[in-house]
């Protein structure tokens, strides 16, 4: 074989054989760390899984928001107004978090079905909502007989 | 000629990813379509802004009405303002909701700017626009003489979408269109 | 007036990247010498005239013209006027044409510096670059345009700039993002023009090798800069997210690193040719993916503009005739026949190549990370998300194979090295890299494995790096003269690897050091912190020009000696309403102390809290600073200056006619 190309072989192989090593470590690392964003109902209805890293967003209910007096321990619930779920954070929440607002939680469900929240994001601005959020609003919307439903939240 | 095959492998790559970026943008939440569609207007009660009278969905019953989220907050609102203050000239029948708004600086507003709605409802705690699906003002819904939501508009309302697009909607739905309003193609 | 001026003058500039994308490239296949002259001429012309629409949109902000939709938009009247002049590009149609300017200014850059080019080949690269003017300016103006008036229904004021916009690191972030972003289009645009001319040779590296340098530079201080502004202005200490955006700066960023080392390559040797011309197309090509991601909402981030589909299928549109387009012709016109030099194992390119295969691996992990949602979302498979994680487990294993190679660069030959040179040149350096790596961490009290990789890791570089400059010094008679001798572009090098070594420390040792608590605190409270102890001493109001704030004062002592006051606020935006988290920073060379205010804690005027202790995070941006600067040094290297000086007086004198 010419050296030139027998080089090149080899180089060809070794490339090859480090970008499998990399997609083999991509696979490795994505396995753990992604986590898929389920609305309200669908925890509601136990499709999402127990002990997983998951996202769960929809509206935070008006009133539910409580924290507490002496630590930095906060409990709230989100709505796509099919369900609730409720969220316990320890921490600070972000600067636009409200009642009333669009919020995103990611953490892990418990056996109680809270979720035990690592991270919390919000986004109020009322040109935007998360796109996963603003989607579930809508599907839960599209699934309501009728719209003669009442509010699932105090007036 | 394998080595020249080769060299169109990055391209194919890329033609890959477009399909798949083009696909992103499809997917775009923005660009949903409202799924109260063919759906009756949501119910509710709330205060008008101009009198306090209590109003609800009979309001809009027996005509074909358009619907307008606004708020004053909203700059592309007041983009679309004159516009509205032409239809309502010509004789279409606008509904406003005033969205998450202060009624003081409402009223101002309307003042100001000329008043195209029959009448306001105040939606200060928004929920109207909750049920309704509102991301974001101004969005305007076309709603017919039985109470359904026939279609909804997301963003400004001007001439050129209004020609292009919404006249024949209005039209379809049953609404009179008056000749200085007639869209492009009819 | 004004505003219509501006929108008048952005058209008279796309009429003339029109002519620019058309004309020279005509001029360049008849052989017409006359049309090829106009290049520069034209170039010019795009600048001045994409210069006065710039300066007009500005004016309008700087004279609250609320009436134009962006300025209603993104102003208001109490603004600050450098921040007034900064929300030029605080938003998605001012953004876009500082764009447009920036890459007039690249195009008429070109046109001056590179009068010694061949015609031929300095019109073919000015037209390429004419072409993406074309697309980014009919973009502005069918899409976004940026003089769009609010007649009638003027607003009495405007809706303010995001707050989080409102920053000196914001005013300059940008600015410098987009010299780098769309100076890679130089590199393109000296790729395509090697590819039409079918003359792929070592001079056409040579060439955009300046170019590609500078640019580079460029990115790496935008995105040190971006990661140091979310440090302490998204208010929660972090300094780099794996963002979608932040991602979309990177990807150019590791795959520009690529390239300027493959045209080392290819200007030297010869080599790599077609591998340096795809590496050029795709930095280029990830600099629009960027763009696409940012504007086009497919993607969701904390610093996406608005999103708008019909903006993203332009750009979309776009992105598949330019980088379509190129890599259609890079099928068509790289050479196909493998250059015949070859080279040996133990050499400089096979640790370039290895650098090359690495940065490449990193770009495309972190392309597929980012764009990975987006791909579950079109096959229907849910809403997923990557975290950081993922980033980080890629990315930290990449980079610690890579350092050891980088260690070797320097001082490895061309064409053919051994490994007994090897040993005898840096056995002392990585002996003395092993033990001070190994031992230094003890300073610190417990022993952190990470840390003391990152130390070995990094004092084999600056060892390596030392000793070759040592060697390089000893060799000359006296010490002035082998200063002399040594080239820029070699010392640019070194800057920027002792740049890179110090990145390393920094981000391993904050990552592994810092110790972040959120506490429940009222005045009056204090809290110790790796021995410094933060008290809070009273709450108290704070007016802004545009804001109201709460304030946090603190005081921070050691050892009952003071050592900083700090107060993070708490600020409502009186225009938006919107709050903002305005962190306190007490910065230093080998520690930050950092407070964030949260929210308030019950009735009794408590507040949540964030302290931070993070040592080492400024080598960070430091390091990234050296790089940049090693970017810019290399550019003064006078083997760039000589073939200026030896311009065949030809071509010059065309191009200097034009410009009269």
């Amino acid at each position: 074989m010419h050296p030139v190309r027998k080089q090149r072989l080899i180089i060809v192989l070794c490339v090859v054989l480090f970008s499998s090593a990399a997609v083999g470590l991509m696979a490795y690392a994505l396995r753990g760390n992604i986590n898929l964003f389920f609305p309200p109902a669908e925890v509601a209805a136990g499709k999402a899984p127990v002990g997983q890293p998951i996202r769960v967003g929809g509206m935070v209910v008006e009133g539910s928001v409580q924290r507490s007096e002496d630590s930095l321990h906060v409990r709230f619930e989100v709505t796509d107004y099919q369900a609730r779920v409720p969220i316990v954070y320890e921490g600070i929440l972000p600067d636009l978090f409200g009642e009333g607002q669009g919020a995103v939680a990611a953490g892990v469900l418990d056996d109680q079905g809270v979720l035990q929240a690592t991270e919390v994001l919000a986004k109020h601005d009322e040109n935007y909502m998360p796109p996963e959020v603003a989607e579930a609003l809508e599907k839960s919307k599209a699934q309501m007989k009728g719209a003669n439903m009442t509010k699932g939240q105090g007036e | 000629m394998a080595p020249r095959l080769k060299l169109f492998l990055p391209l194919i790559l890329f033609a890959v990813l477009a399909l798949f970026l083009f696909r992103g943008l499809s997917l775009d939440p923005r660009a949903m379509p409202s799924a109260l569609i063919d759906k009756p207007f949501p119910v509710f009660s709330l205060p008008a802004l101009e009198s306090g009278e209590t109003l609800d969905r009979s309001l809009l019953l027996g005509k074909v009405s358009l619907v307008n989220i606004w708020a004053t907050w909203c700059i592309s609102c007041r983009v679309e303002h004159p516009y509205l203050n032409q239809l309502t000239e010509a004789g279409i029948h606008i509904v406003g909701v005033n969205y998450k708004d202060d009624d003081e600086s409402a009223k101002r507003w309307l003042a100001d700017l000329g008043n195209p709605y029959s009448i306001n409802i105040v939606d200060a705690a928004g929920n109207l626009g909750l049920d309704l699906g509102v991301y974001g003002a101004p969005e305007t819904y076309f709603v017919d003489a039985e109470g359904v939501i026939r279609y909804r508009h997301v963003g400004v309302i001007d001439e050129r979408v209004w020609r292009s697009k919404l006249a024949a909607i209005y039209a379809e739905i049953g609404g009179e269109l008056p000749p200085s309003l007639a869209g492009a193609g009819s | 007036m004004i505003p219509e001026f501006g929108h008048f003058a952005l058209i008279v500039a796309l009429c003339l990247a029109v002519l620019l994308a058309s004309v020279p490239l005509w001029g360049a296949w008849r052989r017409n010498t006359g049309a090829m002259a106009l290049a520069p001429g034209l170039a010019m012309g795009l600048l001045v005239f994409s210069g006065i629409s710039f300066a007009c949109l500005a004016v309008a902000f700087l004279q609250d013209d609320f009436s134009v939709e962006v300025v209603a938009n993104n102003s208001n009247s109490l603004l600050p006027a450098i921040y007034k002049f900064s929300a030029v590009w605080g938003n998605h149609e001012g953004s876009l044409l500082l764009w447009i300017l920036i890459l007039a200014v690249w195009t008429a850059a070109v046109a001056t510096f590179s009068r010694q080019l061949p015609l031929l080949v300095l019109s073919r690269v000015l037209a390429v670059m004419g072409f993406v003017a074309v697309g980014f300016l009919s973009f502005s103006l069918l899409t976004s345009n940026p003089f769009a008036r609010l007649i009638p229904g003027t607003p009495a004021d405007g809706q303010d700039l995001n707050p989080l916009l409102q920053d000196p690191g914001l005013i300059i972030h940008p600015p410098l993002l987009y010299m780098g972003y769309v100076g890679f289009s130089v590199a393109f645009a000296f790729a395509i023009a090697a590819l039409l001319g079918g003359r792929l040779d070592a001079s056409w590296a040579r060439w955009s090798r300046p170019w590609t340098n500078i640019a580079w530079a460029f990115l790496t201080l935008g995105i040190m800069l971006g990661s140091w502004w979310a440090y302490y202005e998204l208010g929660w200490g972090g300094w780099w997210f794996w963002d979608p955006v932040e991602n979309a700066s990177f990807m150019p960023w590791l795959a520009g690193t690529a390239l300027i080392h493959s045209l080392a390559v290819t200007e030297k040797r010869g080599l790599f040719k077609s591998w340096t011309v795809l590496l050029a197309i795709f930095a280029f090509s990830l600099s629009l993916l960027g763009t696409f991601l940012v504007r086009s909402g497919v993607l969701t981030s904390v610093h996406a503009f608005a999103t708008d589909p019909a903006r993203g299928l332009f750009i979309l549109v776009f992105l598949a005739i330019v980088v379509g387009g190129s890599l259609t012709l890079y099928a068509l016109r790289a050479p196909a026949v493998n250059s015949r030099v070859s080279f040996a194992w133990l050499s400089r390119e096979t640790l370039l190549l290895v650098n090359n295969v690495v940065f490449l691996v990193a770009t495309l992990t972190v392309l597929f990370g980012t764009l990975f949602p987006l791909l579950m979302d079109a096959l229907g498979q849910g809403k997923y998300s990557v975290g950081p994680p993922y980033f980080n487990a890629v990315f930290v294993p990449l980079m610690a194979l890579l350092v050891p190679f980088m260690g070797l660069g320097p001082v490895s030959r061309w064409k053919r090295d051994s490994a007994q040179r090897w040993k005898a040149e840096l056995l002392l350096p990585a002996i003395a890299a092993l033990a001070c790596g190994l031992t230094l961490p003890l300073l610190h009290g417990e022993y952190n494995l990470w840390v003391a990789l990152a130390l070995v890791l990094a004092g084999w570089l600056l060892l390596g790096l030392g000793r070759d400059v040592w060697l390089r010094l000893r060799a000359a008679p006296t010490l002035a003269r082998g200063l002399r001798r040594t080239p820029a572009s070699y010392w640019g090098m070194v800057v920027a690897h002792l740049g890179f070594a110090a990145c390393v420390v920094g981000v391993v040792a904050t990552s592994q050091y810092s110790i972040e608590r959120d506490l429940k605190m009222e005045a009056g409270q204090a809290e110790t912190l790796a021995g410094y102890r933060f008290e809070f001493v009273e709450l108290a109001n704070f007016r802004g020009p545009n804001f109201r704030a709460d304030e946090a004062r603190f005081v921070v002592t050691r050892d009952g000696e003071e050592i900083a006051r700090l107060a993070p606020q708490k600020r409502r935006y009186l225009a938006s309403n919107q709050i903002m988290t305005e962190a306190a920073i007490d910065a230093g060379l080998f520690r930050d102390l950092f407070i964030a205010m949260g929210e308030p804690v019950g009735q009794g005027g408590a507040w949540a809290i964030r302290l931070h202790y993070k040592p080492m995070v400024r080598w960070m941006w430091l390091g990234a600073i050296l790089m940049a600067v090693g970017g810019f040094i290399t550019v003064v290297d006078k083997r760039y200056r000589r073939q200026r000086a030896a311009s065949t007086a030809s071509a010059g004198e065309v191009a200097r006619g034009a410009q009269a």
